[in-house]
């Protein structure tokens, strides 16, 4: 992933919220960004992901120009090359957890065929890596796990299928100390294994030391001015 | 995405209920109403198949059918013998069947004719009466009774039975003509018709029960009051032979009743209709009226047709409240929904596929709807079905699907869809607005 000089304006704001002169990410590579709450990180998870319009030329993902991709397109290509985790409310509430997990591969087919010849296996077993071993669990609707069984179920999800990158936005945020250091430290782990590059962004410096490298965002932004 | 559609609507499956609940009912009234009107209207049609001309003391034409044809109501006073024997003479005239009413059995109508009755009548597109026992007014007995086959049943009539019969058309009755029990002698077989609801007794039997009661109406000084004397009688027999070919040798009139309510006529050739209607509404002796089945039905249907219309429009009405019902469903769970959509999202789903996500559940809805309502109609055929037919001849069967009902359901499926647009579309702008951002 490379980003050079991306400007962003949410529609009718004043200030450009993002302004960033550049930032790359290998594959396999795990980049803590941190910053205070409001200062745009979300929004710029939010123009990786191609959620909101950016520029062309901006944004490079997996050798593809986000800026060139038009509406339904950059879905799918989301699908295809980003696993995302948000900071609470991950899952569909009726689904089972595994069903949760299984769900970039009903919409996406890179990442079905990437998850193997057997998705559900694959997800059980991720499941398994991540904590969730008991089987009664992957069955259970995903509004009765816990927030922190949540998370993982999450974490699972964003690993099927191998994509590209992970956006995590705040993943750990509903959890606490040790259930935090812990989640972190497996997923920067599972991320390494499947040569999955992770962008990690919270307010909370502590856990810097489980990725490669951290950036503090207000110095990123603002710097392509 | 149908089945990712039908686990979202099952976790809403309570209100999601409601919904096919309310479609199901309008959809069963829907149909409902229109089968009740094909139904009533077929009865009808089938009833009166084969009769040319209703010959029956002056009055309205449709009264005339529904009495004489259906045994509902009454017709004026009576008409006399020599009219019908001034009929039957006609050169037009094929046969003619003499039709005495105004009794009851236990609430059924009992009809006084003579064995060309059961030669001449036909149904359902020209099918002749059968017997499922026993024989037509066997012997010439003047006790015979033919009973139809839903009279038969309900009250498990056999052959040999007695049934006494009562005055009037209502089913309570205290005037029990019980001095003059009839026996049963034949037991017709079903018909889907107004048929199976009436007892048909002998000419002779009837004028049995009446001898007393009607004796002081008649006046002395009217000849057309006065029996008839021998000549008629054979003179009618005569043309009888002469005309019908077989007919008359089981059941030849061995009676002849002072008055009598109508005549049935059958006309040798069907063009000559009109002129008769002429003559016998301009005969002068005896003030009658010719009624033309088809017209006469015409005309029923022309009065029915005020209601039938607000009946249908109430049905469409209660469609349409189906469909707000679901709009609103699906309208009101999409603020509560929004968190869904954005994972969605996340996962690669574009907002068509959201929009497609909205108008799948509603197609579900709707098609579950369908199919509830179609069981809703058919157990509600089910047990309505003996009771309209005992009440009012009517039968609705459980009839294969038409043409015109499947369309009726294809509309509604579409409306189905076309409704679940409005929800759709908002979701479809939503889901653009909120991204992958969510804010609750």
């Amino acid at each position: 992933m490379r980003i050079e000089r991306l400007v962003y304006r949410w529609p009718g704001a004043e200030r450009s919220t993002l302004e960033i002169g550049a930032l790359s990410l290998a594959s396999g590579e795990s980049l803590f960004l941190y910053g205070p709450s409001g200062c745009g990180k979300s929004t710029l998870l939010s123009a990786i992901a191609g959620v909101v319009d950016v520029p062309k030329g901006a944004i490079r993902l997996a050798d593809q120009d986000l800026g060139a991709l038009r509406g339904g397109a950059r879905d799918r290509f989301r699908v295809d090359h980003v696993g995302m985790i948000f900071q609470v409310f991950n899952l569909i509430p009726w689904l089972s957890a595994l069903e949760n997990v299984l769900l970039p591969c009903t919409f996406s087919q890179r990442r079905r065929a990437r998850a193997g010849d057997d998705p559900a296996g694959t997800a059980r077993r991720l499941l398994d890596e991540l904590g969730l071993s008991d089987p009664s669990l992957a069955s259970k609707p995903a509004s009765e796990l816990s927030v922190g069984q949540q998370q993982r179920v999450a974490a699972a999800r964003a690993l099927i299928g191998k994509p590209d990158l992970i956006l995590a936005d705040e993943p750990t945020s509903a959890l606490d100390e040790a259930a935090k250091a812990a989640f972190v430290d497996l997923l920067a782990r599972e991320c390494a294994e499947a040569g999955t590059a992770l962008l990690f962004v919270s307010h909370d410096r502590s856990l810097e030391r489980h990725f490669d490298r951290g950036v503090d965002f207000l110095a990123l932004n603002g710097s392509a001015v | 995405m149908l089945g990712f559609s039908l686990r979202s609507l099952w976790n809403r499956r309570f209100v999601a209920g409601l919904t096919v609940l309310a479609i199901s009912l309008s959809v069963a009234l829907i149909l409902g109403v229109e089968r009740l009107r094909d139904g009533a209207r077929d009865s009808f049609a089938n009833s009166a198949s084969g009769i040319d001309l209703i010959v029956a003391p002056r009055g309205n034409s449709v009264q005339i059918l529904m009495a004489t044809v259906f045994g509902v109501g009454g017709t004026g006073t009576g008409m006399t013998w020599e009219s019908f024997e001034w009929l039957e003479d006609r050169p037009e005239v094929a046969w003619a069947v003499p039709i005495q009413m105004g009794d009851n059995h236990r609430g059924y109508p009992v009809i006084g004719t003579d064995g060309s009755y059961f030669e001449h009548f036909r149904h359902s597109g020209g099918q002749p009466l059968s017997l499922a026992e026993g024989a037509f007014f066997a012997g010439n007995v003047a006790d015979a009774a033919v009973v139809g086959a839903e009279v038969a049943a309900r009250f498990g009539y056999d052959l040999g039975a007695v049934i006494v019969n009562a005055h009037g058309s209502g089913e309570v009755s205290f005037d029990l003509h019980d001095d003059a029990p009839f026996t049963i002698s034949g037991v017709l077989a079903p018909t889907g018709t107004a048929v199976d609801r009436m007892v048909f007794v002998t000419l002779e039997g009837f004028d049995t029960l009446h001898a007393q009661e009607d004796a002081p109406l008649a006046d002395p000084l009217d000849p057309a009051a006065m029996p008839a004397d021998g000549h008629g009688e054979d003179d009618a027999h005569d043309d009888h032979e002469e005309q019908g070919g077989h007919e008359g040798t089981g059941a030849g009139r061995g009676h002849e009743p002072d008055r009598i309510n109508a005549v049935y006529v059958g006309l040798i050739d069907r063009t000559s209709v009109l002129g008769l209607q002429r003559a016998v509404n301009d005969r002068p002796s005896d003030a009658l009226s010719a009624v033309l089945p088809a017209v006469a039905l015409a005309e029923l249907w022309g009065i029915t047709g005020t209601a039938e219309r607000a009946m249908r429009l109430m049905a469409w009405a209660v469609a349409l409240a189906g469909m707000i019902g679901m709009v609103v469903m699906l309208s009101a769970t999409l603020d509560t929904r929004r968190r869904e959509f954005a994972i969605l999202r996340s996962v690669g789903a574009t907002p068509s596929r959201i929009f497609a996500l909205i108008v799948t559940e509603a197609a579900v809805l709707t098609a579950a709807g369908l199919i509830l309502g179609l069981a809703v109609l058919t157990v509600a055929t089910v047990v309505t079905d003996p009771i309209l037919s005992a009440r009012f001849g009517l039968r609705l069967g459980l009839n294969i699907f038409g043409a015109r009902e499947l369309a009726t359901l294809f509309v509604i499926f579409c409306a189905g869809l076309l409704a679940s647009l409005i929800p759709a579309v908002r979701v479809y702008r939503m889901t653009l607005a909120d991204g992958l951002s969510v804010r609750l």
